[in-house]
C-alpha cells in the first residue's frame, strides 16, 4: 500500500522527487569535498581518486544507487510535468507572475542542462571518450597510479571546458536554489517561522555549490593549481 | 475616467471564445470591478446586446463566488498593493483613466469554462465530499466550549479555515494545482481536536480525489499564496504532504472508526 501510494499519487511522487532530491545534494557535497583534494597537491586528489577506486564492489553498489536515484528524480519530474501540462489545456492569453522566483521558472531548463552536463562530465571523466589524450587511464603518477590530478589541469587549461563547466556549475545552482527549499517544503518540514530562513539557506546553499566547484576550472585558469 | 476592457466572451461550454473589446465611459473611482461589469452590462442590455456572465454573490468578499483574470493575475491581485482581495473587494480608484484590462476565466481542466468569465467550480464541492468533514451523530448541538482547544492551534486552524474557495490558487498556479485549497480544508479540521478520528483517512482520500479530478502537481512556486485572498499560507501545503505521508497504511484502520459509529 505504502509502496502503491507513493508511486501513484501526486503527493506521493513529489515526496519521490524529494527524497532523491535529497539524496542528490549530499552527493554534490560528497563529491565537492573531494574535488577540494585538487588544492593539496597530486599526491592527495591521486591517492583519494586510488582510496574511491580500491573500493570494488562497492564503489559499484554506489553508482549503481545513484543512478536508481539520479532516474526516479528525472523520471517522476517529468511525468509530474506533462500531468502539470495538461492539468491546463486551454493557456491564458494574458499571464503574469508575482512570486514565482526565475529560478522556480526555469526547473525544466536547468534540470536539462544539468542532466547533460552530466553525461558529457561522464565520458569526459569517467570514460575518457572526450579527450582521451588526457584521460587518466593513460597517464599514470610517480606511485603508478592513475594521474586524475593532471587530467583535471589539462583539460581545465582548455578556457572552452572551463567555462562550459562554469556555466554548467551556475544552471545547477539556479536548481538548487529552487530545489533545496522545494525539497523539505514538500517533506512537510517548512512551517511559517523557518520558511523565510529555508529560502535564504537554500540561495546561500546554491551560491556556496558554485562557488565551491566553480573554484577548481578558475585556479586552473588563473595558474593557482598547475 | 476611461476604461478599455477585453473580455473573453463565449457563450457556452462547447463555444471556442474569443477576446472582445468593450470602453466604458465615465467610470467613478468609488466603483467596485464588479459595478464596473454591471455598468457595461446595462449598456449591453440596453443595446440589445448579450450581458458578460460573471459569477458573484457577497460582494464583500466572504463567499469565494467572485473571481477571474484581470491582466494575467487571478482577482487582480497586482491593483491591490496590501494584497487579499476578491475582484468584488477591488475598487476602480486602483485604476487610471486609460487602462487597459484583459479580464479572462480561470482556466483549469478541472474548471471548465461555463459561459464568459463563469467556470464550473463543483470540482472543489467533490474534494470536499471525499473526506473534508467531520462525522459526527445527529442531534443536539453540543455545548460551547465542552471541548477546550488551546489558543494558538484555534488561531491557526481558524487561519486555514478562512478558505472561501474562490479558485484563484489553481487559477494563479502554473500547473493548476488545487494543493493550496486542499491543504487549508485538511489542515483546519486536521488541527482541532474534532478532526483528529478522520484525520489520517482525510488526507487519504481528499488528495486522491484532487488527483483524480485532474489538477496538477504542485511545483512550490507559492503564486498560489501570493493571489489568495485569505492570506491561505503555502506552508499548509506541507502540512497537508505531512498529514499524507504519515498516513500511509492505515486506510482499514480508519474504515474501521467509520463502521463503529
Ligand atoms: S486557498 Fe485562497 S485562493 Fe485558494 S480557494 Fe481558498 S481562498 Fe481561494
Ligand atoms: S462576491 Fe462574494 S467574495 Fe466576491
Amino acid at each position: 500500500m505504502i509502496v502503491k501510494r507513493l508511486f501513484t499519487t501526486s503527493v506521493g511522487r513529489k515526496t519521490i522527487v524529494a527524497i532523491t532530491g535529497i539524496l542528490l545534494i549530499l552527493f554534490i557535497i560528497a563529491h565537492m569535498l573531494g574535488n577540494w583534494n585538487m588544492f593539496l597537491g597530486p599526491d592527495a586528489m591521486n591517492s583519494y581518486a586510488q582510496a574511491l577506486h580500491d573500493l570494488g564492489g562497492l564503489l559499484w553498489v554506489a553508482r549503481i544507487g545513484l543512478l536508481v536515484v539520479f532516474v526516479l528524480h528525472v523520471f517522476f519530474t517529468i511525468q509530474l510535468n506533462i500531468e502539470n501540462k495538461m492539468a491546463r489545456p486551454v493557456p491564458y492569453y494574458k499571464k503574469e507572475y508575482i512570486k514565482a522566483s526565475l529560478s522556480s521558472r526555469t526547473m525544466v531548463l536547468s534540470g536539462l542542462v544539468v542532466f547533460s552536463f552530466v553525461v558529457y562530465h561522464l565520458l569526459h571523466y569517467t570514460f575518457g571518450v572526450i579527450q582521451p589524450e588526457t584521460y587518466k587511464g593513460n597517464l599514470t603518477d610517480s606511485m603508478g597510479r592513475p594521474d586524475v590530478y593532471s587530467m583535471v589541469i589539462f583539460s581545465f587549461r582548455n578556457p572552452l571546458i572551463s567555462l562550459s563547466y562554469i556555466i554548467a556549475m551556475l544552471l545547477l545552482a539556479m536548481h538548487l536554489d529552487h530545489a533545496f527549499q522545494s525539497a523539505f517544503q514538500t517533506l512537510g518540514f517548512a512551517n511559517k517561522r523557518n520558511f523565510p530562513k529555508l529560502i535564504q539557506f537554500s540561495r546561500a546553499f546554491a551560491i556556496f555549490v558554485f562557488l565551491g566547484y566553480s573554484v577548481i576550472p578558475l585556479s586552473v585558469l588563473l595558474g593557482i593549481i598547475n | 475616467m476611461k476604461i478599455t476592457l477585453y473580455i473573453w466572451r463565449q457563450s457556452g461550454p462547447n463555444d471556442e471564445g474569443k477576446f472582445v473589446r468593450y470602453d466604458v465611459e465615465k467610470v467613478s473611482p468609488h466603483w467596485s470591478f464588479l459595478e464596473l461589469l454591471d455598468v457595461l452590462n446595462n449598456q449591453l442590455i440596453e443595446k440589445g446586446e448579450e450581458p458578460v456572465a460573471f459569477e458573484h454573490d457577497c460582494r464583500e468578499g466572504i463567499c469565494g463566488s467572485c473571481g477571474f483574470m484581470i491582466n494575467g493575475v487571478a482577482h487582480g491581485r497586482q491593483y491591490a498593493p496590501e494584497g487579499r482581495t476578491t475582484v468584488c473587494q477591488l475598487h476602480m480608484f486602483r485604476f487610471k483613466d486609460g487602462d487597459e484590462l484583459y479580464l479572462e476565466p480561470f482556466r483549469a481542466k478541472a474548471f471548465p469554462v461555463l459561459k464568459d468569465l463563469m467556470v464550473d467550480r463543483s470540482a472543489f464541492d467533490k474534494i470536499i465530499e471525499a473526506g473534508g468533514y467531520i462525522t459526527v451523530h445527529a442531534g443536539n448541538a453540543p455545548d460551547g466550549n465542552t471541548i477546550l482547544i488551546q489558543k494558538d492551534i484555534a488561531n491557526e486552524a481558524m487561519n486555514a479555515a478562512e478558505c472561501i474557495g474562490c479558485g484563484a490558487c489553481v487559477a494563479s498556479c502554473k500547473n493548476a494545482s488545487a494543493m493550496l485549497f486542499v491543504s487549508a480544508k485538511i489542515s483546519h479540521l486536521g488541527l482541532l481536536p474534532q478532526g483528529q478520528p478522520e484525520r489520517k483517512r482525510r488526507a487519504q482520500r481528499m488528495i486522491a480525489k484532487m488527483d483524480e479530478l485532474g489538477f496538477g502537481n504542485c511545483t512550490n512556486q507559492y503564486e498560489c499564496e501570493a493571489v489568495c485572498p485569505k492570506g491561505i499560507r503555502k506552508d499548509f501545503i506541507g502540512r497537508m504532504n505531512r498529514d499524507f505521508l504519515f498516513s500511509v497504511n492505515t486506510e482499514t484502520e480508519s474504515k474501521d472508526f467509520v463502521g463503529a459509529i
